[in-house]
């Protein structure tokens, strides 16, 4: 068997890349929550991150390969379920059995991935326009007024928000399957999901803070 | 108990087949699923028409014939028993029952109600076994120490009759239950460990070419499942497939 041929690899590989995901989400969580915190802090880190050869040459390679990885081996594993149950019942309680958010995880993930558009739009495009295309010279204390400023828009908010519910929906399931889909059973389990649940209400919900804290304290022009 | 029965009638695996509506009379609290469809079909004879097919063998929850999904779940509403263990008083007069065969495309219908599942018979061939020498050399298996532990989990994975539900709840049609199941039961012991490698990959390999779809962890399985079988096993299964693959 080769490796992704198995059902169950593939499984295995969706874990990881998930898992992957996951820490970059925490790590994107606490730069950001910097950006209430302490803004000369956010900027710092931010101009660390947007000019480190080994964050711009390596990781952010790593990081897109991870989330393209994730959205395609999602939607295939997505058509092959469908395949598999080709007449669909008249009548299915799959809420009496299992979650929304376990069932409906081609959803979420769709709507985080249309966010993941957005949000290279808002600012990963302007980023590369402004670091390599247009060429400006360095400047480490922009980064905190640009952030802010894209909040003003409260349709920009709105839509950051929705993106937010659904990523805790996305992660509440996500996360701690991952955990089961490499094989992890044993005493630590119920403390483990207990984590994950936590993290899936915790992370989303601190995302939609700073966006709601941006956007009602606007930087006076 | 007056109700009226939405069934799934189909004349054979080609006919593209329909829902059919039944309105039937005189269902006693006391009769089981199976003795109510069976009512149903000494009526339908009586009248001249084709009764409805559907799988039963032993009607006492073991044999795993019985295999109906039941107004959207399968073998009904209840939690830890087979269709044949269901009774009628779980429902009320007047209630629509909706009956269909348990959907996947590795359970193809044969007739009406009854699927072909051997798909799974088939998985169990590609590995759920262990070889034993019989030529009058056995080794009774009591003389082997195994932690008490284990032998319940193995029993309790033991414990699968393969019915189906399984597949029949899972929203991606996933046969992981049932495999993880039959590779458990032999994993947790040492008579099974000898052939534990090639056994997982063979039953996953199986599995897969039947056309059951991947496993999402959405746990549906082992809330229908009428044994009670836990997705502990299917972590397991994940262990030992990633091993089996690291070892070549």
């Amino acid at each position: 068997m080769s490796l992704l041929s198995s059902s169950v690899m593939r499984k295995f590989a969706m874990a990881l890349s998930g898992l992957f995901l996951v820490v970059f989400l925490a790590q994107h969580f606490v730069i950001n929550i910097t950006s209430v915190l302490a803004p000369e802090v956010f900027n710092q880190w931010s101009h660390f991150m947007g000019t480190n050869g080994l964050v711009q040459g390596v990781l952010q390679p790593v990081l897109i390969f991870g989330v393209v990885f994730h959205f395609i081996m999602g939607f295939v594993l997505e058509i092959q379920n469908r395949k598999a149950r080709a007449v669909r019942y008249v009548q299915y309680k799959g809420g009496a059995s299992a979650s929304w958010a376990s069932r409906n995880m081609i959803i979420s993930g769709a709507v985080v991935l249309a966010f993941l558009g957005l949000h290279f739009y808002d600012f990963w495009w302007p980023e590369i326009m402004h670091k390599y295309i247009e060429s400006h010279p360095e400047d480490p204390t922009r980064y905190y007024a640009e952030t802010v400023h894209k909040f003003e828009n409260p349709v920009r908010v709105g839509l950051y928000a929705t993106a937010f519910v659904l990523l805790a929906l996305h992660l509440w399931h996500g996360f701690s399957s991952s955990f089961q889909s490499v094989g992890f059973n044993n005493k630590y389990a119920t403390g483990l999901k207990g984590f994950t649940k936590f993290f899936a209400v915790f992370i989303p919900l601190g995302f939609l803070f700073i966006a709601l804290y941006h956007h009602l304290n606007p930087i006076a022009h | 108990m007056k109700l009226t029965l939405k069934i799934w009638r189909q004349k054979n695996a080609q006919d593209k087949g329909r829902m059919v509506t039944y309105p039937i009379d005189g269902i006693d609290g006391d009769m089981s699923f199976l003795e109510m469809l069976d009512v149903l079909n000494n009526d339908l004879v009586s009248r001249g028409e084709e009764p409805v097919v559907f799988d039963h063998d032993c009607r006492e929850g073991i044999c795993g014939s019985c295999s109906l999904q039941i107004n959207g779940e399968p073998h009904g509403p209840d939690r830890l028993i087979t269709t044949c263990q269901l009774h009628m008083r779980k429902f009320n007069d007047g209630d629509t029952i909706v009956i269909e065969p348990f959907r996947a495309k590795a359970f193809p219908v044969i007739k009406d109600l009854m699927v072909d599942r051997s798909a799974f018979d088939r998985i169990q061939q590609a590995g759920g076994f262990i070889s034993v020498n019989t030529s009058g050399n056995t080794i009774d298996a009591n003389a082997i120490p195994i932690p008490k532990s284990d032998a319940d989990s193995a029993f309790n994975a033991a414990a699968c009759i393969g019915c189906g539900a399984c597949v029949a709840a899972c929203k991606n049609a996933s046969a992981m239950l049932f495999t993880s199941a039959k590779v458990s039961q032999y994993a947790l012991l040492p008579q099974g460990r000898v052939e534990a490698t090639q056994r997982v990959l063979n039953m996953v390999e199986q599995m897969d070419k039947e056309g059951f779809g991947n496993c999402t962890n959405t746990g549906a399985c082992e809330i229908e499942c009428p044994k009670g079988i836990s997705l502990e096993n299917i972590a397991r299964l994940n262990r030992e497939l990633l091993s089996a693959q690291l070892k070549g």
